[in-house]
C-alpha cells in the first residue's frame, strides 16, 4: 500500500517547484526533515535519559530549597533584603509601574469641582473598541458652555490604547491611576459613569 | 453669450453671469462665506476672489460679472495667498472653541482653513470677546457673536426670504456684532434656516444644541410629511454610533435643495416636527390589552372579513385612509378594498383640518400626500369621513379599519366610544399612540415616513419620492406590506417584493402616472402629465 505522507509530500514539491528560487530552499529544508537526515545518533548514556532526568531535578530542587529557606528567615524578620524569588507577592506586594503606563482612566476636574470635559466627544470618536458613551448638555458658566450630563467608560470593553488621553483637547481624561486591577463579579459593575471616573 | 477660460477650461454663459456661477458650471467650486445662491450678493467676506487676467488685482467671483475672452484663474499662487491671508482675518477674533460648537464639522472655517489656510499664528493680541458667550434670540436660535464672521447671510435671509428685518450688524471695527433688534426676537416661522445658512458655529440650533456631533449623522433623502407643499428634505440621524443604546434616531431634519419646491428653504413646523419618530411609537401589535403577535392579528382581521366576503355584504367594510399613506400603501387600499372587496366604504378625506398657513412654504393642509390618495382611491364627490363615521355609529358597519387618524381628536370621545360599541372589529393602524388606540379592538403598528420606501404627490402635483432611513421600529411594519399580508389570507393574495415594483404597476395601470417611473422620479420629483 502507497504511504498517504509520501502521496502529500509529492504533491507538495510539485506545488513549491513551480515558485520561485526561495521555495527550493524550502524543499530542501522539508525534504531533510522528513528524512530525518539532519538528526545526531545519540550515545548509549544520553540514551538512557538519566543525565537530563538529574539536571532538571537539581535546578528545580536548587530554587525550592533556595526559596523555602529565605521564605522561612523572612518570616522571622531575617534577610529581609535578599529577595526569596522573582515573583511580586501580588496583592501585598505590587509590582512597580511604569510612570507612563497606561492605566485606568480619570476625568480631572474643574477647580470648583465640575469636570474638565466639554463633551466634545473627541474620545468617543477616536475609541477602537467603542467603549465610551457621552452624553452633553449646558453649563452653568456660559464660557464653558457644554459638559457631560454622563461619561460612561466600559471598562470590559476598554483596550486600554489611550487614543482617548491623546486626542482630548482639554486635558479631562487621564490613564495615570496606577489602578490595573478593575476585576468585578458582574459586567455591569465593569461600566464606569462619570462620577466613579471622577472619584480620584 | 460671453465666452470666457476658467483655469483653462473654455465656457460660454449667459451674460450678467458671475464668475463663481460659471464656475460652479464647470464644476470648480470657490471658497464662499457671504455668498449664497438664493441671497443678494453682499461681496465682503472676500475670500472668493479670483485673479482675472489683465486686471491689476484680484476680483471677488461672486459680484465680478463674466465678460467676453475673460481669463479667470482660481487656483494661482496669488489666489491661494489671497485666501490664506482673508482666513488669517477671519480668524484673529474667531474663538477656538470648536471643542464645545455645533458645527464643528459642517463649518466652512473649519473646512477652509485645513484646505487653505494652515499657517502658525501671528497673533500676540488677546482675542476681542464679546459681553455674552451664546444667548437664545429666540424660540428655536442661539446666537454666538464671537463666532459670528459677519457675512450678513441671515441678515440678508431675514431682509429678503422672510421680509421680517430681525438681524442686523451693529457697532464698528472690531466691536461690530450680529444681533436682533433691541426688542425684536428671531420668532417667524423660517428661523430654523439661518441656522443652515450660517457658514460658521455663530447661529445654532436650540433643538439640536449638544445633541449628536454631525460626523455621527447619516443622511438619507425625504420629502417633508408636514404639509401638502412637500418641502424636500434629508432625515439626519444617528447611525455612526451603533453600540449606544440611544432610544432616538432621528437628529434633526435639514431642508435639501429643489428650486421647483422649496429651493433652499424649509419652515421650522416641518424641522422640529420629527419628534413622533422614536417617541410614543405602537411597537407591536395588540388586541385589546393584550400583545399578540402578526400572525394573530392577520386571522383575526381575516376572520371577521372572509364571512362579509363570502355573503357579499362588503359595504359592511368601512376604511378611513389617510393622506399621509404614500402612494404605494393607497394603492394596496385600493387594490384590496376596491377591487377585490368591491363594495367597501373608503375616505380619507378629514373635515376640518386646516392648520395655518403662509404664502411661502407652508400650507394649510398637512397631509403630505392629499393628491395621491384623491388620484389613487378616487373617492365621491362631496363627501368626507363623517359619513362613513355616521354609518359606523348607527351599527351600519362590521368592520372599521382606521389608518393613523386620531377620532377621538377629529369627533370627540363619545362617538369614538358608541363606534367601539357597534362596530364588531375596529382597527387602529398607525404608528404613534394616540386615544384612539383606547377604544380599537385591534391596533396594529405601522412605519412612519422614515421608515417607508415610497412617493408622495405634493400641492402642485409633483411625485417625489422618499428613503427608507432604517428599518421600522418594533415589529412595526409598513402599510402595504400589511395590507398584502391581509389579502393573502382572505384568499385574494396580492403580493409585491418592493414597492418600486408597486409603482411600476400603478404606472401601468393608471394614466396619469404612465411610463413614470423611480429612476426618473429621482430625488428632484417629477410632474404628473396631464
Amino acid at each position: 500500500m502507497e504511504n498517504p505522507n509520501e502521496k502529500r509530500r509529492q504533491e507538495l514539491e510539485k506545488y513549491f517547484d513551480k515558485k520561485g528560487p526561495f521555495v527550493f530552499l524550502r524543499v530542501a529544508q522539508m525534504k531533510r526533515a522528513w528524512q530525518q537526515k539532519n538528526r545526531r545518533e545519540l550515545t548509549w548514556w544520553e540514551s538512557t535519559y538519566i543525565p537530563t532526568v538529574v539536571s532538571g531535578i537539581w535546578l528545580t530542587s536548587k530554587h525550592f530549597f533556595r526559596n523555602l529557606t529565605l521564605h522561612i528567615l523572612h518570616t522571622v524578620g531575617l534577610f529581609k533584603d535578599i529577595p526569596a524569588s522573582a515573583t511580586y507577592q501580588y496583592p501585598e506586594q505590587p509590582r512597580p509601574l511604569a510612570k507612563r503606563l497606561r492605566t485606568r482612566h480619570r476625568l480631572m476636574k474643574r477647580e470648583d469641582g465640575t469636570p474638565r470635559c466639554v463633551a466634545c466627544m473627541m474620545c468617543e470618536t477616536v475609541c477602537p473598541a467603542r467603549c465610551i458613551e457621552i452624553t452633553a448638555t449646558e453649563h452653568p458658566d456660559p464660557n464653558v458652555e457644554k459638559q457631560p450630563a454622563e461619561f460612561i467608560l466600559d471598562l470590559g470593553k476598554c483596550v486600554y490604547c489611550g487614543f482617548c488621553v491623546e486626542v482630548c483637547p482639554e486635558d479631562a481624561i487621564r490613564m495615570d491611576t496606577g489602578k490595573l486591577d478593575t476585576s468585578e463579579y458582574s459586567r455591569e459593575s465593569m461600566i464606569y459613569d462619570k462620577k466613579r471616573l471622577m472619584e480620584e | 453669450m460671453p465666452k470666457l477660460t476658467i483655469d483653462g477650461k473654455e465656457i460660454e454663459v449667459p451674460s450678467k453671469t458671475t464668475i463663481i456661477q460659471a464656475a460652479e458650471k464647470l464644476g470648480i467650486v470657490i471658497p464662499r462665506y457671504c455668498y449664497h445662491p438664493a441671497l443678494p450678493v453682499s461681496g465682503n467676506c472676500r475670500i472668493c476672489m479670483v485673479e482675472v487676467e489683465k486686471q491689476p488685482k484680484l476680483q471677488i467671483a461672486c459680484y465680478t460679472m463674466v465678460a467676453n475672452g475673460m481669463i479667470v484663474k482660481t487656483n494661482s499662487p496669488k489666489v491661494l495667498e489671497a485666501r490664506k491671508t482673508v482666513l488669517e482675518f477671519l480668524l484673529v477674533n474667531h474663538p477656538l472653541d470648536c471643542p464645545v460648537c455645533d458645527q464643528a464639522g459642517e463649518c466652512k472655517l473649519q473646512d477652509y482653513y485645513m484646505e487653505h489656510g494652515q499657517y502658525d499664528s501671528r497673533l500676540d493680541d488677546t482675542k476681542v470677546k464679546k459681553e455674552k458667550k451664546a444667548f437664545s434670540i429666540g424660540p428655536t436660535v442661539m446666537l454666538d457673536q464671537e463666532r459670528c464672521i459677519l457675512c450678513t447671510r441671515c441678515v440678508r435671509f431675514t431682509d429678503n426670504i422672510t421680509r421680517t428685518n430681525e438681524f442686523g450688524v451693529f457697532n464698528r471695527g472690531d466691536h461690530s456684532q450680529l444681533d436682533v433688534y433691541p426688542g425684536k426676537q428671531l420668532d417667524n416661522n423660517y428661523s430654523g434656516n439661518v441656522v443652515d445658512i450660517c457658514p460658521v458655529g455663530a447661529l445654532t440650533d436650540k433643538d439640536f444644541r449638544f445633541k449628536c456631533r454631525v460626523w455621527y449623522l447619516d443622511k438619507t433623502k425625504s420629502v417633508c410629511p408636514g404639509c401638502s407643499m412637500g418641502c424636500n428634505i434629508t432625515v439626519e440621524w444617528d447611525k455612526s454610533r451603533p453600540h449606544q443604546d440611544k432610544k432616538t434616531r432621528v437628529m434633526r431634519l435639514k431642508p435639501r435643495v429643489n428650486p421647483d419646491v422649496n429651493d433652499h428653504w424649509m419652515c421650522d413646523t416641518g424641522r422640529y416636527d420629527y419628534h413622533f419618530i422614536d417617541k410614543n411609537r405602537i411597537l407591536t401589535p395588540q388586541q385589546g390589552d393584550n400583545l399578540i403577535s402578526w400572525d394573530q392579528a392577520i386571522d383575526t382581521m381575516a376572520q371577521t372579513i372572509k364571512p362579509l366576503k363570502d355573503s357579499g355584504h362588503l359595504n359592511k367594510i368601512g376604511i378611513l385612509a389617510s393622506a399621509q399613506l404614500t402612494n404605494e400603501d393607497l394603492f394596496l387600499i385600493r387594490k384590496l378594498f376596491k377591487d377585490t372587496l368591491n363594495g367597501s366604504q373608503i375616505d380619507f378625506r378629514v373635515p376640518q383640518s386646516l392648520g395655518a398657513s403662509d404664502d411661502f412654504l407652508l400650507k394649510a393642509d398637512r397631509n403630505p400626500n392629499t393628491a395621491g390618495a384623491d388620484l389613487i382611491l378616487q373617492p365621491a364627490e362631496d363627501a368626507d369621513l363623517r359619513d362613513i363615521i355616521q354609518k359606523a355609529r348607527n351599527g351600519g358597519l362590521d368592520i372599521l379599519y382606521v389608518f393613523g387618524h386620531d377620532l377621538v381628536k377629529l369627533f370627540g370621545k363619545n362617538t369614538v366610544e358608541e363606534i367601539s360599541k357597534n362596530v364588531k372589529l375596529f382597527i387602529f393602524q398607525g404608528s404613534n399612540v394616540n386615544e384612539t388606540c383606547g377604544y380599537a379592538h385591534l391596533i396594529l403598528p405601522s412605519a412612519v415616513y422614515a421608515e417607508k420606501d415610497g412617493t408622495f404627490i405634493n400641492s402642485q402635483h409633483r411625485v417625489q419620492r422618499i428613503w427608507p432611513a432604517f428599518t421600522p421600529l418594533g415589529e412595526s411594519k409598513g402599510d402595504w406590506e400589511i395590507l398584502s399580508l391581509l389579502s393573502a389570507k382572505i384568499g385574494a393574495p396580492i403580493s409585491y417584493p418592493n414597492s418600486e415594483e408597486i409603482f411600476d404597476d400603478i404606472a401601468s395601470s393608471l394614466a396619469l402616472f404612465a411610463e413614470m417611473s423611480y429612476e426618473k422620479i429621482g430625488d428632484q420629483g417629477m410632474m404628473l402629465w396631464y
